[in-house]
């Protein structure tokens, strides 16, 4: 009967500060706030405005032509059509009001406490709104105007009864998401009142989505009513919309125009609620991605300043022609298994620049050979794993520089986007990749078994019993107690550890060269890490794979990488043999990072990254470390995250 | 100086099982800890184990069927909404997720007013106060008309930091504050509740997975697994030199940042699983 | 599953005499004088007592509901008051018109909004920018109002199709296909906008999950990524506004075929209400909310199998 309308716990932020401003900024949203205006202003002064009374009846001047006396001419009962339009106005604005006034009294209470407290309110609750919804909402208008009568008040209210559930239905579901919210838990340490919790923390929830989901249920109630009324069962005494749609529409052959202005009428005023909800949530919409934006340009620290002036506007834009004119690599590169030369990567923004977040970063992987990528978020790490996949968002434009893999390039000098063409060639079968989340990316409708089974089809041109013979077998190299019983199941069916086992059989199942591994263990329990840190050496040594080890985390790189690169802000700052790195670091930020490690340090004494407080340091060789530490926080360490945070904002 | 400030005493937690008459789902199995005044007890454990809600029953987020909870010297097993705004002034809580433990739609100002008026606090006092609080914690005064979505994830903290400062507070629950972080936000995170508690003598229960940041800021660490716990004492001991299996095994799973140093824990946890599987297969046979 | 149903089943049943009750409680005190109805204007108040009698119009409410619904588990929903016509016949020759215009406006929703909604998500650009539009027209313009739109210009202006119905019984298939087209396609008109933005949100949110890139780095095809794994994700909640909507066009049906003079169960409903012919309203309230039952169930099974979560709690 009325959309759904989509809850985010988040949306609260926008409402009190700059959803009005936002709304005002979007062109449709002025013309239908304009056209509420206007329609609200008519229906206030119809008194004044119109001529005649809005059932004086012109006996002698019927279904006159617009024009003199009658600015829109007369109806069938020699009415004036502009009064009658006027106080229909009033009618049906005021009806439809009270339509929506009697749902959200019903459905917005019922759905607060529902939500909040569940339990055998809720159950009979949900049950009532099952009934509501089943009932044959016309009829039941129709008996009610047969029991009650023809009064566009009454059927107002039990239409509002009857859509109360879509305000239950929006307030409950609301309420349940921000129910379990930490701050809600907050707010009862507090010890804060159930009656404080709900106006101070809930209400500001559900606030946004009852405007949007009103906006609509005044035009729904506008067309019920006009609807009934058409239907011929108004009260003809008192002039609506519907009423004169009605008329209009019986002297349809004498006087078309008749029923053009009541049409035009519902028309406007429906299309311009429609458009105020759309504003609504666009504007909605447009905070949360400018939250998110922030978000993520707080994560990515200083990247945002920077633009790329060799990138042309995303408008220009275009991919290479494949192959043919594929440039060859540079000369004594071609051994090397994968190839990063400058890379860049940005994303246009609306204003014309260019949002970088990967910026130069040239470094190679060898076959065989594990390259761990640290960084903290924001690095660009994954960002640059994504572009050797050929994986990135349809937005991101590659800026600068080269990647190619095995002696040819899959991004070559001049491209502005990853080739989906070679790298279709390529994923899957000679480069895999291993997420970090094992749950979400496993698609929960499907089978675990399918799931590996239809790629090595694919890829490999195996038949299903070949495909699934060998899916057995890799579930069982994973360290899969029972591979039969997991590969029948259902994702949901399985725990994470083994979820994450799954998906590096399925990385490993084409037998690739270069495997990309995002953050493989984040996830995972510590116990649940160890073990599949032990998988991936086993699987990494007996097929001899290249690996790109993405990680936040130097155990894990310690544990498995031959080499490290470490990425800041998009660049890379360091790179070497990995006892190099871990030992002796070069760079500041590498050691800031590695200081911040607190295996080895002394419990209970500040690591000294924060002021003003001086840190306890047990030997000479470590205090002479950490003052050089100190040092930077002042000057240039200015680096780490939260500094430049505070910079940028 | 050390006085009893928490003790937990065979606490049971139940929570309902889902489905008509499903078994109950016993979250904690009969767990004991104890906390004196300005000492941190850290609690370690992996996700299901029931670390979170040992902390959320102290706090009165978590049904609690069985044993008591005495803080202060009063049993607060089943306290009141009323005996909990009481409470509140000296129990407080961090939480994980710096991201929703915030208001998103209200200023930091009002979110850290909030536990104050709530004591009846004046609006004048209280603003003096959250000056205080946003200085103890390293923010900005120009925070306080600031939504969180405008700070980074180590600044949530944080307010969440300060939040739980706002009544002075003898007790604060701190519950994996630190697993959202970046490495380096983390460490400065860490010093800052190092700091308060030098400064303030506040006592902590800082529950975490990771048995390094527990080493780093407790005095006495528990290990819960599986709804029980299965070691505690003094916090060197039982991360250095653990004795249950369980920790023993959670201590060599952590992967250390060198990699001979990392290999050479890699066989110590080899040997020890080996030696668990030859002592389950003795025991089987 | 098998317990499901029946559950389900169950809880419909109950529904269905919660909703009869209902319906019939409001009927009980509708203010018209029936009897006066069907006698006319010219009868005596002795005759419209004896009549009032006769029809046990002056029996206590739970009496006549009950007998009422004895009557239907013994599968006699009653006769008309008004002509002598059995309620069952008097549906059965309405239905098939009120049905077919749902079914095929449903059918024809279903496929278009699939199409639109995945090309608009897909495809972007103009076909997206055209889908967004249209949402917001179709949801501007009343389905009803649209059909008067229709009837003006292309029955009553261009004199494409007949105004009015040309179904009378045993009427070919010629005269439906005639009568039929214009009104269903105004009912699959402002359906079709709201259901294309559904499923395109639904589509997108789809296409943004993390399986959907690991299966890209698996070599699985976009086509068969697309068919295979994001619409069958989608469909759910496409199921779901599908069957809101059907609910919709049962209700909107009645004003449709009011306009075009269709011989339709809505067009039996509002004449029954007004004149107060208890059993009439009563056999359409059944038939209507066993439909819809009988929808909500089919959509609960699809759902169930398309999420094997669901499935299993």
């Amino acid at each position: 009967m009325t959309q759904p309308v989509d809850i985010d716990p988040r949306a609260g932020a926008m409402v009190r500060s700059s959803l009005v401003k936002r709304i005002f900024t979007n062109p449709l949203g002025i013309i239908a706030v304009a056209i509420l205006a206007i329609m609200i202003l008519a229906a206030t002064f119809a008194a004044l405005l119109a001529p005649f009374d809005q059932n004086f009846a012109d006996i002698g001047n019927t279904l006159a032509a617009p024009g003199g006396e009658h600015l829109l001419g007369t109806d069938s009962a020699g009415r004036d059509v502009w009064s009658r339009l006027l106080y229909g106005a009033q009618l049906t604005l005021l009806s439809a009001l009270l339509c929506a006034a009697v749902a959200i009294g019903i459905g917005l209470p019922a759905g607060l406490i529902a939500g909040y407290y569940g339990g055998p309110f809720d159950t009979g609750a949900s049950w009532f709104t099952n009934l509501l919804m089943s009932l044959p909402g016309i009829i039941v208008l129709l008996s009610a105007r047969a029991a009650l009568g023809p009064s566009v008040w009454i059927s107002m209210i039990m239409f509002g009864i009857l859509i109360s559930p879509g305000y239950y239905r929006l307030t409950r579901t609301a309420v349940q998401s921000v129910r379990n919210e930490l701050y809600v838990d907050a707010a009862r340490v507090a010890g804060l009142g159930d009656g404080r919790i709900i106006t101070r923390h809930i209400l500001s929830v559900v606030r946004a989505p009852l405007i949007i989901q009103t906006a609509m249920v005044l035009g729904v109630a506008i067309a019920v009513q006009s609807g009934l009324e058409f239907l011929g069962l108004g009260n003809p005494a008192e002039a609506t919309w519907g009423v004169m749609l009605s008329d209009g529409f019986r002297n349809v052959y004498l006087s078309p125009q008749l029923f053009v202005w009541p049409v035009l009428a519902i028309g406007l005023t429906i299309g311009a609620l429609v458009l105020l909800g759309n504003a609504v949530r666009d504007a909605l919409e447009d905070g949360q991605k400018i939250a998110k934006a922030k978000r993520r340009a707080t994560d990515a620290t200083g990247a945002v300043a920077a633009v790329d002036a060799r990138v042309p506007a995303a408008s220009d834009v275009r991919t290479r022609a494949v192959s043919a004119a594929l440039p060859a690599v540079e000369a004594g590169t071609e051994h090397h298994l994968l190839r990063v030369s400058n890379l860049g990567v940005g994303y246009p923004q609306a204003d014309g620049s260019v949002r970088s977040v990967v910026r130069n970063v040239s470094f190679h992987v060898d076959r065989g050979e594990v390259v761990g990528i640290v960084g903290e978020s924001g690095s660009g790490k994954s960002q640059t794993a994504f572009s050797i996949l050929g994986l990135l968002p349809d937005t991101a434009r590659i800026t600068g520089g080269t990647i190619q893999f095995d002696g040819a390039y899959t991004v070559a000098p001049g491209d502005e986007r990853v080739s989906q063409t070679r790298l279709r060639a390529l994923r899957g079968r000679r480069i895999a990749y291993i997420p970090q989340e094992p749950m979400s990316n496993l698609d929960p409708a499907y089978r675990v078994g399918s799931q590996l089974v239809r790629p090595m089809m694919l890829v490999l041109g195996i038949s299903r019993a070949e495909a699934t013979r060998r899916a057995l077998d890799l579930l069982e190299k994973v360290g899969i107690a029972d591979p039969k019983r997991t590969f029948d199941a259902y994702p949901h069916e399985i725990s994470g550890g083994m979820a994450q086992r799954v998906l590096i059989a399925g990385a490993i199942s084409c037998e690739p060269d270069l495997i990309i591994a995002d953050e493989p263990t984040t996830a995972l329990d510590v116990t649940v890490q160890a073990e599949v840190l032990d998988l991936l050496r086993d699987m990494q040594k007996e097929l001899g794979v290249g690996v790109i080890l993405v990680t936040h985390n130097f155990g894990v790189v310690a544990d498995l990488a031959d080499r490290v690169v470490v990425m800041q802000h998009g660049s890379v700052v360091e790179a070497g043999q990995v006892r190099d790195i871990l030992r002796d670091p070069r760079d500041v930020y590498t050691r800031t990072l590695l200081d911040s490690m607190l295996e080895g340090k002394e419990p209970m004494t500040t690591l000294g990254s924060s002021a003003p407080a001086a840190p306890v340091v047990p030997t000479l060789a470590d205090a002479a470390r950490v003052g050089l530490i100190t040092d930077v926080a002042a000057t240039a360490s200015t680096e780490t995250n939260e500094a430049i945070e505070e910079v940028a904002r | 100086m050390n006085e009893r400030l928490l003790s937990v005493d065979d606490l049971v937690v139940e929570y309902p099982g889902k489905g008509f008459r499903a078994e109950p789902f016993r979250a904690l199995k009969g767990v004991s800890i104890a906390i004196d005044q300005g000492r941190t007890l850290g609690l370690v454990g992996e996700s299901g184990s029931g670390k979170t809600t040992l902390g959320r029953a102290l706090l009165g987020l978590a049904p609690v069927s069985g044993g008591t909870v005495t803080f202060d010297g009063r049993d607060i097993s089943h306290a009141s909404r009323r005996q909990r705004r009481e409470l509140s002034r000296d129990l407080q809580v961090v939480f994980q997720d710096p991201y929703t433990s915030l208001n998103p739609a209200m200023e930091v100002g009002d979110i850290l007013a909030e536990p104050l008026t709530i004591q009846g606090t004046s609006a004048t006092a209280a603003n003096q106060r959250i000056r205080e609080l946003l200085d103890r914690v390293g923010l900005p005064q120009d925070s306080v008309h600031r939504r969180p979505r405008e700070f980074s994830g180590g600044q949530r903290q944080r307010v969440a930091i300060a939040r739980a400062l706002a009544l002075k507070p003898k007790l604060i629950v701190c519950d994996e504050p630190v697993s959202a972080l970046d490495l380096t936000t983390q460490a400065r995170v860490l010093d800052l509740f190092l700091e308060i508690q030098r400064d303030t003598g506040v006592a902590y229960l800082f529950i975490s997975h990771d048995l390094d940041v527990v080493r780093h800021i407790s005095h006495d660490v528990a290990v819960m697994y599986r709804g029980d716990i299965v070691e505690q004492g003094r916090a060197e001991l039982v991360t250095r030199t653990p004795e249950h299996p369980y920790t023993q095994r959670l201590l060599l799973a952590s992967p250390v940042p060198d990699p001979d140093r990392q290999a050479e824990r890699r066989r110590n946890r080899r040997r020890l699983l080996d030696a668990e599987a030859a002592d389950l297969s003795a025991s089987a046979a | 599953m098998v317990t499901f149903t029946l559950k389900r089943i169950a809880s419909g049943i109950v529904l269905l005499v919660a909703i009869s009750l209902l319906t019939y409680t409001l009927l009980y005190f509708s203010g018209t004088n029936i009897a006066r109805n069907i006698l006319g204007d010219m009868a005596t108040e002795d005759q419209v007592a004896l009549k009032q009698q006769e029809l046990g119009l002056d029996q206590p409410l739970f009496a006549r509901f009950l007998d009422w619904a004895g009557g239907v588990l013994s599968g006699d929903l009653g006769r008309s008051w008004f002509n002598a016509e059995t309620v069952g016949q008097s549906l059965m020759n309405r239905l098939p018109i009120t049905l077919t215009l749902v079914v095929v406006a449903i059918l024809l929703t279903a496929i278009l909004a699939t199409v639109l909604g995945m090309t608009a998500a897909v495809k972007r650009g103009w076909v997206d920018r055209v889908v967004q539009i249209g949402a917001v027209i179709g949801d501007a313009i009343p389905g009803f109002v649209l059909a008067i739109i229709f009837v003006t210009i292309f029955a009553i202006q261009l004199g494409l199709f007949p105004a009015i119905s040309t179904i009378a019984p045993g009427a070919g298939p010629d005269a439906w296909l005639i009568s039929l087209t214009l009104p269903a396609i105004a009912m699959t008109v402002t359906a079709v906008t709201s259901g294309a933005q559904q499923v395109r949100s639904a589509v997108i949110a789809q296409l943004e999950k993390d399986y959907v890139r690991t299966l890209r780095s698996r070599g699985v095809s976009e086509r068969e990524i697309l068919f295979k794994h994001v619409l069958r994700s989608a469909a759910p909640a496409g199921l779901t506004v599908l069957s809101l909507q059907f609910i919709g066009m049962l209700g909107g049906v009645v004003i449709i075929e009011q306009i075009f003079a269709l011989p339709g169960m809505g067009a039996l409903a509002v004449s029954a209400t007004s004149l107060g012919d208890i059993p009439i309203v009563m056999g359409v309230v059944l038939y209507t909310v066993i439909i819809v039952i009988i929808v909500n169930l089919l959509v609960d099974l699809a759902n169930g199998w398309l999420n094997p979560k669901v499935r299993v709690s």
